[in-house]
C-alpha cells in the first residue's frame, strides 16, 4: 500500500459499468517525509475521504476487487484508509 | 488507474489472436496538471468512443485485459473511461 493526500477528482460520463456511483479521487502519492513525490494516482474511494485528507492506497487488482466486493471489476487502485498519523523513526 | 491524452490509433491487420477488431489508442500519459509524461504507450479502448485529443484514464497491467469484453487477452493498458473534468480540492 501507498500514503497520498487526496488532491482532486475526476468526473466522468463516459466510462465502464463498474465505475458508476463510484468516486475517482486523484491522489498525490508521498514520500516517508510526507511530502508530494510528483507521481499520483486515480484511485476509487471506498472510505469516502475528503480533500486534502491523508489516505492509504491499495494499488493492487486482485485486492481492489475484493475491497470493492466485484470479483471481475478491471480496478486497481483504491482508498482503503484515512491515515490518522504517520510515525517514522529517527 | 492515470489520465493520458489521445494522440492517434494503431492499425494492425496482422495481431494475436484475442485482439482482432480491438480498437487501439496510442495515449500520451499525463501527469496531474495534464502535461506529458513519459513515452507514448499503445492501449485497447474498453469503452470503444475515445476519440482523438480526448482526455481519459487507463487502467495497466492485468486490469486492463479484465476490463475488456473477453477477459483473457493479452493487453497491458486499457482506457476504461473519458473524463469530463478533474477538479483540483482545496484542503
Amino acid at each position: 500500500m501507498k500514503i497520498g493526500q487526496v488532491t482532486g477528482t475526476v468526473v466522468s460520463t463516459i466510462h465502464l459499468p463498474i465505475i458508476t456511483g463510484r468516486r475517482m479521487l486523484l491522489v498525490d502519492l508521498l514520500d516517508i517525509a510526507g511530502e508530494a513525490t510528483g507521481d499520483y494516482v486515480i484511485a476509487i474511494d471506498t472510505v469516502d475521504a475528503g480533500a486534502g485528507e491523508t489516505v492509504l492506497i491499495l494499488d493492487e487488482g486482485t485486492g481492489a476487487r475484493q475491497v470493492l466486493d466485484e470479483p471481475e471489476a478491471p480496478i486497481r487502485a483504491v482508498v482503503v484508509g484515512i491515515v490518522d498519523e504517520v510515525s517514522v523513526g529517527q | 488507474m492515470h489520465l493520458a491524452r489521445v494522440r492517434g490509433t494503431v492499425v494492425a491487420s496482422t495481431i494475436t489472436p484475442g485482439l482482432e477488431g480491438t480498437r487501439l489508442l496510442i495515449l500520451q500519459p499525463l501527469d496531474r496538471r495534464l502535461q506529458p509524461r513519459g513515452g507514448a504507450v499503445v492501449a485497447a479502448d474498453a469503452v470503444t468512443m475515445a476519440g482523438p485529443d480526448e482526455l481519459v484514464f487507463y487502467v495497466t497491467s492485468r486490469e486492463a485485459a479484465v476490463a475488456m469484453p473477453d477477459t483473457f487477452v493479452p493487453v497491458d493498458h486499457a482506457v476504461i473511461g473519458i473524463v469530463d473534468a478533474v477538479n483540483e480540492v482545496e484542503s
